[in-house]
This record gives structure tokens, C-alpha cells and sequence, in this order.
């Protein structure tokens, strides 16, 4: 699969390019990161996604600058760079594209997807497309196993996914048409989302539902039911408190329209048994 | 049948907001901690039977005691969110939702241990649920929850989210606290156990998400409220999380002791026209179990008493449409993956064990083979440093046990006789093998 591909996995990694956009700014972001925990060193994995954030990877100039700021050695912080898998050596693309193909995942779907998307895009695992737009990975469990098959689009969630609808994702991704996930917000560059891991917040917490149909499952079921916890020494709060300030009946049924926004996967997905209602 | 508690909420609108919590009785249980001893928030804990929900079941209150007030150190509470056990879905779900239950629960349990710092450490693959919680940890800084004299008590408190990198391993504690302090995430020998030498060699408690965000219903509602759900040994609410082959997959907030025939009938059934075929209790290091284990209480002693572990609660539920080999060599290639390398028996016995499976899957195994890769397990199973190698090898001990003669029909049909088409969510109704 895509054996003649400018950033496939067996070509060299370019140590340095000699252009690294790392700045005064960055470096003093790196010693604020530093200064807020007891030890500075703890903000040497934030100060990694920050490197990724500016530099579209971690570079040796990123390795340097994180060093120096903790007076640690580049050794001490390769050794920690090239130990977690969200750490990238290569330049990774606009938008990086996760498949889970665990278990559970694979099993649901995750592979025919995965297969779909390397054959689309003309990738292997863990590579861009020519246009510097995806990096596609196949990724591990990813903490959302009862919407499965389960895609990321820069650590963004896109539940109950099938071929068809993870090739019509990258193909909107790709022309650069707005895309929003079922369960968060639309969806940024990869560079700005490492940002925010690195501790740097974006102001889009508001964005999206609380929580997707699965989420609500449980909760939607007891609603319906009136099954609720027993009375605790505080009152009946909880129960109360929801009868009063819960919206409507249809809010208790479940996510609103409004709670939804983006592409409903299970618009694709007509045949899937589970969207029964 | 279901009790919602921590999940109660999560309809509300903009429940992931400070005014939304606060309108449901949110931060009422602080103000309650506060007028307590923090020794006496301790007792609360210990009182109410709560059992570590990340997957070990360690009494709560009881880890608590273990740090030594009179060390002169500073404490620090770590927070688990690192969610990352296959199948596991439940923390990832309640913090985007409302992570104010799992910050006022953090506030609560930092006072009880008195720690000057805690520290939420989360996977850094969920972007949105980071999102969320930087922002409820700065909405309850600005309202006076968190930081300097919280509500006018003297207590100081600081809170830091801090967001992984991707690396199974620090979901156990101590790698999380090497994680946490820059490193490699590799796990430490044990003793000293963290709550007498843990982050910067500091007495620490780390808890899992839902422990600490179970503590806040506690405090509020009473220890007798919550040990009035469960079983003997077991109590309180949980969440159960339901994945894979069944007709609506999710959370349901139950109390300990439910079985898997009730919940798979909360969740309209296993998914139509097929029937249960294999699922774990607790996430993949859980040891499989099958249809005749349908009616064990899902509580620490019930599912022990079967062979396997609670774990997580993490339900999967695969149907007669997965092929159990491929099901585990995908699980094994995860644990060599994630294998930190720091044991030999770990590091290179998954590498074995993947070798093998492949084989197997593919046909051209031998009897042999299987006698050999029980072997195996048997050398890799409590000879590390951490648990890792010990999941790695449930997985496989337990479906040869359970289904030796689908691992044979593997080498008699020449290669894997299902069709990977059948077990999707996309395969059109009524297809099969």
C-alpha cells in the first residue's frame, strides 16, 4: 500500500529542516507550563504537545528547547518523546485521522474502515496524504466502545461510523467543507488541538452535547421507567431536582436537535439495526 | 432496577457548565466537607462500603487512611481519567458531561487527605472532554472553590488537568506517577506504595474518576444512603458500560450485584436474530466469560467466584458471528503494543504470545501450539512488575478454556472460518457466517 509515498514509515525522518518556527513566545509558554506544578519537569509531556502544536511534529529543535528550559538533556527528553505514541517524528497532516482497530471496534467495523480509508487515500498506517492534509492512523481503544466503530478526527469523536460514511469524513476534511463531531466541536487543526492538550484552552468547551445516545442510554431508560436512587439523607434533591429543572419530557428522552449539531452519523447508517429508534 | 446518580444529570442542558451543576444541588456536599473534620470525610468514605471503580475494588476511605498525616511531606490526590482498558467507556462519558462531579469530588477528597495539590490526569486523545474539564476546573477557581481560603475555611487548594500522550501503561498508578513527573511512564516496584512515597516521593492517593466523582454523593446524601445499594461486599451504584452486540449499547447506572441477563434486557436484548455468544466483565484483562455465566452478580465476589474479575465494568458483548481468535490475537497485539518494555517476561512474551495467535488465526497452527501458548501465559502471569502481562494473558487462557474447539476448527478449515463481514454493525440484517 502506498509504497512509493513521499512520507511513507520507511523513509528517513528529516532530523532537522533547519526551519523550526519555535520562538521567544514559545519558550516562555513552555516556562508557564513549567510554573504550574510543583516540579517543573512534570510539564515536560504539555510542553511536548506544545512543540507539536508549533512545529507540526516534535523536532530536534522542540527536543533542545524543552531541554534547556528544564535543564534536562535532548537524550533525557527523547527518551521520554519517543516513548508515547501520540509523539509524532514525521510531520503529521492537517487533520489526523484515528481508526480504533481494537477489539471490540474492529470487530463492529473498525477494520473494513481502516482497509477503506488506507485504499482511499492511497496511505499506509501512520501516514499523509501527498497534500499534507491526513495523517492516518490506526489508533487503540479510545474510551467510546458503545458508539462503535468508533473514528477520531484530531482526537474528536465520530460514533457509529461505516465505510461509506469515514470516506465521505475525509473527503469533507479534505475539501476543507466544515465538519463538526457528533460529540464536541468542529473540528479544528491538529496543531490547534495539540494546543489544547498542551494546556492551553480554546474556549470552545461550550460547543456540542452533553453526551451522545449511548451516553444517555441508561438515564433515558430510567426516565421512562421512574426509576431513580433511593432517598438520601440530604432529601430526595436528586430526583427533585431534576423533575424541576429538567426542560421538557423530550429533553429527559434523550439528546435535543439542538444538543446534535453536525453530521448524524446514523443518517448513514439507515441499515444499522440499533437505530431502531 | 437503575439508579442514577452519577449520571443524573446528564440531560440537563449545558450540564457540563457551573450553573447547570450548581442548580442540581452541585457544590451543596463541599460546603458539607468543609464543616466536617477532614478525618471525619474520611470515616464518611470508608463507611459507605465505596470500592475503587477503576478496577481493582481497594476500598476508597481505606487508601485514604493509609496516608501518613503526621509526614511532614506535601499530599497529593492523582486522579486517574487515563481511561484506556479495552471496552472501558464510562469515565470518558461522565466528564464530558459533567466533570463539576468529578472536580467538586476532588475538592472533597483532596480536604479528606489534606493535599495541597491535585492533579486530573487525562487521556490526551479525548480533545473535547479536556476541554471540558479545564473549563469546569476554571469556573470553580473563579467561584472561589478552588485556590486560596475556599470559602473562607483557610483550605488551599490547586488544580491541574493534565493530558497524556498515549500510553495504556500509565493507567497503572505508578506509571502514571513516573507520567506525571516527565518520565517514560514505567511502572515502580512496590513498597513503598504511593501513599507513602508516591508523586515527587510525596504521600499521594490516586483514585479512579468515578471513585472520587462517587465521593460528592456520598458526602451529601450519607455512607448508610449509599451502602443501601449493592450487594454484602459490593455496595453503592455503578456505572455499567454495554458495548458490542447489543440492540442499545451504552451507560447504565445500576446498583453492584446486577446481572448481565438484566442489563442485556435493559438494552433491548443482544442485537436481533443473534445470540450471546462471549463477553468480558471488565474490560479486556478480564477473563472471558459465556452465556452460562448470565446470571452472576456483577459484584467484586460474583464475578471472582466465576474465574474472571469486575474490572471496569466494562461490558462487551460479541455474538456468534466473532471468531474468538481473532478477538483475542487483536487484544494480545494491543498488549504488546502497550507493553512498557521494563519486563523481560512482559516485553517479550506478548511478543511471543502475538506470534503464535497469528498463526493460529491464519490456519496454520498446531494442537501444539495451544499447549505452548498456555505455557506461556503460565511463565508471563505474575512475574512483572505490573498487572499488563497479567491482562495479556486472560484473554487467551480463558477462551482456550472456553473454546478450545473453535481454535482447532481453525487448523481443520485452513484459516479463520468466519466472516469478518458478519460481526459489523453495517452487515446487512440477517447475514451470518
Amino acid at each position: 500500500m502506498a509504497n512509493d509515498h513521499a512520507t511513507a514509515t520507511n523513509v528517513p525522518v528529516p532530523y532537522s529542516t533547519g526551519d523550526s518556527a519555535i520562538t521567544e513566545t514559545t519558550i516562555a509558554e513552555m516556562r508557564e507550563l513549567a510554573a504550574r506544578y510543583p516540579v517543573g519537569r512534570s510539564a515536560l509531556l504539555p510542553m511536548l504537545h506544545l512543540v507539536q502544536s508549533v512545529e507540526g511534529r516534535v523536532t530536534p529543535e522542540g527536543i533542545e528547547a524543552c531541554a534547556d528550559v528544564l535543564g534536562l538533556t535532548g537524550a533525557e527528553v527523547s527518551a521520554v518523546a519517543t516513548f508515547y505514541t501520540m509523539y509524532k517524528r514525521r510531520p503529521v497532516g492537517e487533520y489526523h485521522v484515528g481508526v480504533c482497530t481494537n477489539t471490540l471496534c474492529a470487530v463492529m467495523g473498525g477494520d473494513l474502515i481502516f482497509e477503506r480509508l488506507k485504499s482511499h487515500l492511497d496511505v499506509g498506517n501512520d501516514e499523509t496524504t501527498e497534500d499534507g492534509k491526513i495523517t492516518l492512523e490506526h489508533i487503540e481503544c479510545n474510551a467510546a466502545c458503545d458508539y462503535a466503530p468508533v473514528v477520531t478526527v484530531n482526537w474528536e469523536f465520530f460514533d457509529d461510523m461505516t465505510p461509506q460514511s469515514a470516506t465521505q469524513l475525509v473527503d469533507d476534511l479534505r475539501e476543507g467543507t466544515e465538519v463538526k463531531s457528533p460529540r464536541g466541536a468542529t473540528i479544528c487543526s491538529w496543531r490547534e488541538a495539540e494546543r489544547v492538550l498542551a494546556g492551553f484552552p480554546d474556549g470552545r468547551a461550550d460547543e456540542g452535547p452533553t453526551g451522545g445516545k449511548a451516553s444517555l442510554a441508561g438515564l433515558r431508560l430510567a426516565r421512562e421507567r421512574n426509576w431513580t436512587a433511593p432517598n438520601g439523607a440530604a432529601g430526595s434533591s436528586n430526583a427533585a431536582a431534576a423533575a424541576e429543572s429538567t426542560v421538557s419530557p423530550e429533553a429527559a428522552a434523550g439528546p435535543r436537535p439542538s444538543d446534535q449539531p453536525g453530521k448524524e452519523s446514523q443518517a448513514v447508517n439507515g441499515n444499522d439495526s440499533r437505530k431502531e429508534d | 432496577m437503575l439508579t442514577p446518580v452519577l449520571s443524573d444529570n446528564w440531560d440537563q442542558i449545558n450540564a457540563w457548565q457551573l450553573s447547570s451543576y450548581q442548580r442540581t444541588g452541585g457544590y451543596d456536599a463541599l460546603r458539607t466537607a468543609l464543616a466536617m473534620q477532614p478525618a471525619d470525610v474520611v470515616t464518611a468514605v470508608k463507611d459507605s462500603g465505596l470500592r475503587g471503580r477503576g478496577g481493582a475494588g481497594f476500598p476508597t476511605g481505606m487508601k485514604w487512611s493509609f496516608i501518613p498525616q503526621d509526614n511532614p511531606k506535601p499530599k497529593y490526590l492523582v486522579v486517574n481519567a487515563d481511561e484506556s482498558e479495552p471496552g472501558t467507556c464510562k469515565d470518558i462519558p461522565l466528564m464530558m458531561a459533567s466533570p463539576h462531579t468529578l472536580v467538586e469530588g476532588v475538592i472533597i477528597s483532596s480536604y479528606a487527605i489534606r493535599a495541597s495539590v491535585a492533579f486530573i490526569y487525562v487521556r490526551g486523545e479525548v480533545l473535547h472532554v479536556i476541554r471540558r474539564l479545564q473549563q469546569a476546573v476554571q469556573e470553580a477557581k473563579d467561584a472561589g472553590f478552588i485556590g486560596t481560603n475556599i470559602l473562607g475555611t483557610g483550605y488551599d487548594l490547586d488544580v491541574v488537568v493534565h493530558a497524556g500522550a498515549g500510553a495504556y501503561i500509565c493507567g497503572e498508578e505508578t506509571a502514571l506517577l513516573d507520567s506525571l513527573e516527565g518520565r517514560r511512564g514505567q511502572p515502580r516496584l512496590r513498597p513503598p506504595f504511593p501513599a507513602v512515597a508516591g508523586l515527587y516521593g510525596c504521600p499521594t492517593v490516586i483514585n479512579n474518576v468515578e471513585s472520587i466523582a462517587s465521593v460528592p454523593a456520598i458526602i451529601k446524601n450519607g455512607a448508610d444512603w449509599f451502602s443501601s445499594m449493592g450487594t454484602e461486599k459490593s455496595k453503592g451504584m455503578t456505572l455499567y458500560s454495554l458495548s458490542g452486540h447489543v440492540t442499545r449499547p451504552g451507560q447504565y447506572e445500576a446498583p453492584m450485584g446486577i446481572t448481565l441477563r438484566q442489563l442485556i434486557d435493559l438494552a433491548g436484548g443482544v442485537r436481533e436474530g443473534h445470540e450471546l455468544k462471549f463477553w468480558t466483565p471488565g474490560g479486556s484483562s478480564t477473563p472471558l466469560l459465556t452465556a452460562e455465566h448470565l446470571d452472576v452478580p456483577l459484584d467484586y465476589e460474583g464475578v471472582g467466584s466465576v474465574g474472571s474479575m469486575l474490572g471496569t465494568k466494562a461490558l462487551q458483548i460479541f455474538d456468534e458471528t466473532t471468531c474468538v481468535v481473532r478477538a483475542v490475537l487483536r487484544w494480545t497485539e494491543f498488549y504488546k503494543h502497550e507493553s512498557c518494555g521494563k519486563c523481560t517476561p512482559c516485553r517479550e512474551g506478548t511478543w511471543w504470545l502475538v506470534q503464535i495467535l497469528e498463526r493460529l488465526e491464519h490456519g496454520k497452527g498446531t494442537e501444539a501450539d495451544l499447549a505452548t501458548l498456555l505455557d506461556l501465559c503460565e511463565n508471563i502471569t505474575g512475574r512483572s512488575f505490573c498487572a499488563l502481562a497479567d491482562g495479556a494473558t486472560a484473554p487467551i487462557s480463558s477462551s482456550i478454556q472456553h473454546f478450545k474447539d473453535e481454535y482447532l476448527a481453525h487448523f481443520e478449515h485452513g484459516g479463520c472460518p468466519f466472516d469478518p463481514m458478519a460481526s459489523t454493525v453495517f452487515a446487512t440484517a440477517g447475514a451470518s457466517a
